[in-house]
């Protein structure tokens, strides 16, 4: 089996020890009706109304998507046109707090009996993986075990981002939450393996999974290097069980499913006591926040201006949502916490080196975990040579930001890559 | 609007940069340039001087006549003027070093478009110019020490042109190394600034490739090819060892195939590259009319770099292959 190039970066998990306690009720919240890739939600409540939490205040009819639930109990303050961090413009539902967080009176827990109903109930529970990409997480349930029989549920706890230790404190604070997910999806969903993937830079979490699941044979507990990136979800897939998942394919035509650590055991606690997905655990860290830097657990919709004035960041000029490698930037810092948001990092610099021209170091080609040649794609994006760049596979990037970091010429060679993929026709 | 930055990811960097790069180029060649100028005295130094500024200045004037941004701080033009100077006899003119210098700089590098963009090793290309050009400075080869009044002969011949038959009293002809390895390894014979010391050159090339700068895969494979014919033709290990520290394999093994403009990016283009430089050299030192045959080979191969690399693509992860490619490659 060979190994995929990466790179090693210092993990910066200054928040590891930092045990996760509620973030202060904001009085005001604002959620997005657009959460993650596929549809938007369409608002199901209007200015004035009375929400309560875990009520659920978006839905929409297409399949790759998930339901919306109010984080908080007061009223709809206004339904606005809101600008989404890719550049697209969605509703938004603001709610004002009024400091009771009244639990929605129809919340029940769901019966779970079979697949279809598990999956029901993981679509009701408004789940989306929780680990940063966002997939809603009952289309990836929804696979065809006729056509694509899954025999490996890999769970994904490698967190090789620097700075982000939120999936780290889930392993440490509710393992049993995590074991009895698994259980719960392996039982209603089929399959028979599972593997817990940790990096190694986490020992006391290896050790505290594999001492709570000795006597269950369904569940391995596997130890990765600490290499970036090693949580993508090609590469954990090919860590774990060696399997390569094609161009074009997913990992269920390789048998295997991926999740998040985190999303399992919110799969647990849904189906347990019948709270949809309100809140989540981040990571607030960063070299502007000079104090209270911490895991918290957050009320979707919470604006980040709220987490640095906690944090006393007054002096951030990048703020990202998730780690520096593969995170977003925020454009304002009302922008809100929302169900993909696995950490809020704020930082004094922002600027990068200065880009040089290209020397041909091959540096790119040497990092790239797929072995794609980023120094080429550029040539050929810059040409728009279209064939060129489908020979050289640009399509399989997954943007990870190898390339990028390790060029000496700092080129923005991932950002190209998302660029030159633009210029390939969609079938 | 809220002074907030804004950029596409990833948000961090490598401390590494081309500056940087060449700075290590420049270390791992200083201690076979310092015992270049120990050998051939002040006049390797001013040689070497001369090589490096006048380098610069070219660089600096063309930038400023293109009107593109200045470059000189990359230092890549120091390291030009240094490859470029080691690569001269001590006793050669400063106008042929500064037409070198030129050649180099201005015609190989700017005018193709400055780093990165070249098609040939600026170094290489001028010398083999002045090879063919100044052929007589250019192939005049100073003997050790020749500064100090101690030596009659300021001339001689270089472990390449020496005559390895040697006459015993009664006539016979036997085979004899014309120096000893001790003087081919601390460089103590004729030859160009910085091409004779050859511990120097391998504990410099040692240092690129463990500082992960340059590629093992070249320099091996070009020595190692070169090593594999000459001890096939020659049937004599000794003489395999002593063409390997003789002329400028090492300098251009370690030093000058490894140029990452003028060289491929993978590790099988790197290997199929340097087979290639080690053929050359072999072929024209044994059947050729120059003596030496490393500038040749690495230029040849420099000029089939853009096809190597184009034989070499790698393989993507989970790549769809290779039906597909080469169905297009043929349409093409």
């Amino acid at each position: 089996m060979n190994k995929l190039n990466g790179i090693h970066l210092a993990h910066n998990k200054g928040t590891k020890k930092c045990e996760t306690i509620d973030f202060p009720l904001p009085k005001s919240v604002i959620i997005p009706m657009s959460q993650h890739m596929g549809a938007p939600c369409d608002s199901l409540v209007k200015k004035g109304d009375e929400v309560t939490v875990g009520q659920k205040i978006g839905d929409s009819g297409a399949f790759m998507s998930a339901p919306i639930h109010s984080s908080v109990s007061g009223k709809v303050s206004d339904v606005t046109d809101y600008l989404l961090p890719n550049g697209s413009v969605c509703k938004a539902v603001v709610i004002e707090t009024d400091g009771l967080q009244t639990v929605c009176p129809d919340l029940r827990p769901p019966v779970i009996n079979d697949r279809q109903s598990l999956i029901a109930a993981v679509r009701d529970c408004g789940l989306t993986g929780l680990g940063g990409a966002g997939f809603p997480t009952h289309v990836k349930l929804n696979y065809d075990p006729a056509k694509t029989p899954v025999d490996t549920l890999v769970i994904n706890a490698a967190e090789c981002e620097p700075y982000i230790t939120s999936d780290y404190r889930e392993l440490m604070e509710n393992p049993n939450d995590i074991i009895e997910g698994i259980l719960l999806v392996q039982k209603y969903m089929g399959i028979p393996m599972c593997k817990v993937c940790i990096e190694n830079n986490k020992p006391d979490a290896i050790e505290l999974m594999k001492e709570k699941t000795a006597e269950i044979s369904s569940i391995d507990i596997v130890t990765l290097p600490s290499e970036y990136p090693q949580g993508a979800e090609k590469v954990i897939v090919y860590s774990a069980t060696g399997r390569i998942v094609a161009e074009g394919e997913l990992p269920s035509h390789q048998g295997v499913m991926v999740m998040n650590v985190s999303t399992v055991s919110h799969i647990y606690r849904y189906s347990q006591d019948g709270i949809p997905l309100v809140k989540r655990r981040i990571t607030f860290d960063g070299d502007a926040v000079t104090e209270n830097k911490g895991n918290y657990f957050v009320p979707i919709g919470t604006r980040v201006s709220e987490l640095l004035s906690h944090g006393k960041a007054e002096d951030a000029k990048k703020i990202l949502y998730g780690g520096p490698m593969m995170g977003m930037c925020l454009y304002d810092t009302e922008q809100p916490v929302t169900k993909t948001t696995n950490a809020i990092l704020a930082f004094r610099k922002g600027e990068l080196p200065k880009t040089t021209a290209c020397i041909r170091c091959g540096k790119c080609v040497r990092t790239c975990p797929f072995g794609l040649m980023p120094l080429m794609i550029e040539k050929a994006y810059n040409a728009k040579d279209v064939e060129e760049l489908k020979k050289l596979k640009v399509m399989l990037c997954m943007n990870c930001g190898c390339c990028s970091y390790a060029c000496p010429a700092h080129r923005p060679l991932a950002e190209i890559n998302q660029l030159a993929k633009g210029l390939i026709p969609r079938k | 609007m809220n002074g907030l930055f804004v950029s596409p990811s990833p948000h961090r960097a490598t401390t590494m940069s081309t500056t940087k790069i060449m700075l290590m180029v420049i270390i791992a060649l200083l201690p076979s340039a310092a015992a270049g100028c120990v050998f051939f005295g002040a006049n390797a130094a001013i040689v070497l001087a001369v090589c490096i500024s006048s380098c610069v200045v070219f660089e600096y004037l063309s930038r400023i006549i293109m009107k593109r941004e200045q470059t000189i701080s990359d230092l890549s033009a120091v390291v030009t003027g240094l490859l470029l100077g080691m690569n001269l006899p001590a006793t050669t003119p400063i106008y042929v070093a500064i037409i070198g210098s030129f050649i180099a700089i201005v015609i190989v590098k700017q005018l193709f478009g400055g780093i990165g963009q070249n098609f040939a090793n600026p170094a290489i290309a001028a010398r083999v110019v002045l090879m063919l050009s100044f052929a007589d400075s250019m192939t005049s080869w100073v003997v050790p020490y020749w500064y100090s009044d101690v030596v009659d002969v300021t001339t001689g011949a270089t472990p390449l042109t020496a005559s390895w038959i040697n006459y015993t009293e009664s006539g016979e002809a036997y085979k004899m190394a014309p120096f000893t390895l001790g003087e081919m390894l601390w460089g103590e014979t004729g030859g160009c600034i910085g091409e004779t010391c050859a511990v120097a050159l391998i504990a410099g090339g040692v240092f690129l490739i463990v500082t992960g700068i340059i590629s093992a895969a070249t320099p091996v494979a070009f020595i190692g090819s070169f090593a594999l014919l000459t001890f096939i033709y020659t049937g004599s290990a000794v003489e395999t060892v002593y063409g390997v520290l003789a002329g400028g394999l090492l300098i251009g093994a370690f030093f000058m195939a490894t140029d990452y403009a003028t060289t491929p990016v993978t590790t099988k283009g790197k290997i199929i590259f340097g087979i290639g430089c080690g053929l050359m050299t072999f072929i024209i030192r044994n059947f050729g009319s120059f003596p030496e045959g490393v500038s040749f080979a690495i230029l040849l191969m420099n000029l089939l770099t853009p096809y190597i690399d184009k034989l070499t693509l790698t393989t993507p992860f989970g790549a769809k292959k290779p039906v597909k490619a080469e169905k297009t490659t043929g349409k093409e």
